[in-house]
């Protein structure tokens, strides 16, 4: 339910029931849900080195809820994209997301993350058997091309995809360090 | 047939050097007495300190657009002022403290009337009239803003540049202990931009000395800045603090920053995109959220005053 505020948030600030949106509601709604995916994201990547530091197994229940919460505001974020910032014009779509690279990049982690959603039900995982394994590896490669979509958008001011590819770098980090020493051990 | 012949009378022995030097104050004195005869009042600038004070004397200028203005909210709040930080709230926030005087303005390079000018002096010379002016960012959003400032051109004319002068240049303050902003090195500090001599002297060229009839706010670059309604936004430069006439063309701060990007006429363009995004629509602030871009007009619309200026010039390739 929580993971639902921000959500919850917009459509009160667009109706000015709790905040407003400022002068350019369409950037800010969309800034918002980009945001936020990025968020939930490197959530759901905190799960596992978080639950090793700690011993918190319980953690692990909520992974694949962060997962389609990612995928919920990344949704948001294309429809806001889709609907509100581009009016639905098919020709102007299509350009941004082939002349634009950063569109393209940010595309096609939707597209990865809509494979991963379909596939996080109980059922998909067992009938996938292992490649259901490699095919949610793709979490990793979906963060990066996140952030990239983020820094690459950005005018000049990267601080804000500075600290998030900083974030991303520990959590993916940690499991290679956590690899390396472990090939080491059996070694 | 043409005869040239020299006037045998010359110019000196009709008007004094001293009503000749004063002839703005000894016209303007006539224009008190006609103006207060006819009941009409426009002179002579005077801007006070005040924050949000009525300016006085505005007269409705001309080009102004019959669209509808953003409201005072819209535009005092969503701005680009790297100064002040690099969000669209940013300014607002962050330049309620800033005191725009004393302020003064530095005019150097290849002109007759150089100097330190205090802000005063430096605009009472001139009319103030009211221009209701499209803004397009090279954002892709865009504003109607009824500024209030003192034509650019008169501003060149009466700082006499000499013959040498193809470019104006303009710097903004860089006052890291005042500007929040210069703390970090966003952009190279201080701010500059650049003008043509034919483009600072095309009648739609101002600087802003107000917002709807009232002192122009900190945040959109008080106390005096740049509006040259067919150029992309960064033109604009804010807090302008020095003023230089030029041979050579001046660097300006975006096309320091990504040359790829930034180009040094920016002028509005639908045809030519910005590399990372299109800039054939724009978003009108102020319309809602469920309202569609609308296109963007070549020149911002103004091509009729200005497209002359850029006869045989490759826009694509000078963007």
């Amino acid at each position: 339910m929580i993971c639902l505020v921000p959500m919850i948030l917009v459509v009160t600030d667009a109706t000015e029931l709790t905040g407003r949106l400022g002068a350019n509601p369409v950037e800010e709604i969309l800034d918002r849900f980009g945001n936020w995916a990025l968020r939930f994201i490197m959530i759901t990547l905190a799960v596992t080195p978080l639950r090793r530091l700690t011993g918190w197994n319980w953690l692990t229940r909520f992974r694949r809820m962060f997962g389609l919460f990612t995928f919920f505001y990344v949704l948001m974020h294309f429809l806001t994209w889709l609907i509100l910032d581009q009016g639905v014009l098919l020709s102007a779509i299509l350009e941004d997301l082939v002349e634009r690279p950063f569109i393209t990049i940010g595309f096609a982690a939707l597209v990865l993350l809509t494979a991963l959603a379909v596939t996080s039900t109980n059922g998909m995982r067992r009938r996938l058997g292992r490649r259901w394994q490699t095919l949610h590896n793709a979490t990793y490669l979906i963060a990066i091309l996140g952030v990239w979509h983020y820094w690459w958008q950005v005018k000049k001011d990267i601080a804000e995809p500075l600290i998030y590819a900083a974030i991303l770098t520990v959590l993916l980090g940690t499991r290679v360090w956590w690899r390396w020493t472990r090939r080491r051990q059996r070694r | 047939m043409l005869i040239k012949k020299p006037s045998d009378i010359r110019p000196s022995e009709i008007t004094s050097e001293h009503n000749y030097l004063n002839r703005r104050e000894f016209m303007r004195a006539g224009a008190v007495v006609g103006g207060s005869l006819l009941g009409s009042s426009a002179f002579s600038a005077i801007v006070p300190e005040a924050r949000g004070a009525k300016l006085a004397n505005v007269e409705p200028g001309a080009f102004s657009t019959d669209e509808t203005p953003n409201s005072y909210e819209d535009i005092t709040t969503y701005n680009n002022y790297y100064e002040f930080g690099t969000g669209k709230a940013d300014p607002f926030k962050n330049a309620q403290d800033f005191e725009p005087r004393p302020w003064s303005i530095t005019v150097e390079g290849e002109c007759e009337k150089t100097g330190i000018f205090d802000f005063e002096d430096f605009v009472k010379p001139f009319d103030l009239e009211e221009r209701i002016y499209r803004m397009r960012c090279v954002e892709a959003w865009s504003m109607v803003i009824p500024w209030v400032g003192i034509s650019l051109a008169e501003v060149v004319k009466y700082l006499q540049p000499t013959s040498k002068a193809r470019y104006v240049a303009f710097e903004t303050l860089n006052d890291a202990s005042r500007m929040p902003g210069i703390r970090r090195r966003t952009l190279d500090w201080p701010y500059r931009e650049g003008l043509t001599i034919e483009e600072a002297t095309n009648p739609l060229s101002i600087l802003a000395v107000g917002l709807y009839g009232e002192v122009l706010p900190n945040q959109n670059g008080a106390p005096i800045r740049l509006v040259v309604p067919w150029k992309y936004g960064f033109k604009g430069i804010k807090g302008i603090v020095r003023m230089r006439f030029t041979e050579r063309r001046p660097k300006t701060s975006w096309n320091m920053s990504q040359p790829r990007e930034y180009g040094f006429y920016a002028n509005v363009n639908p045809e030519v995109d910005h590399p990372r995004w299109s800039q054939a629509r724009e978003r009108r602030i102020g319309s809602g959220i469920f309202a569609s871009k609308q296109p963007t007009l070549m020149f911002n619309g103004y091509g009729e005053k200005v497209a002359h200026l850029y006869k045989g010039l490759d826009l694509r390739r000078n963007y």
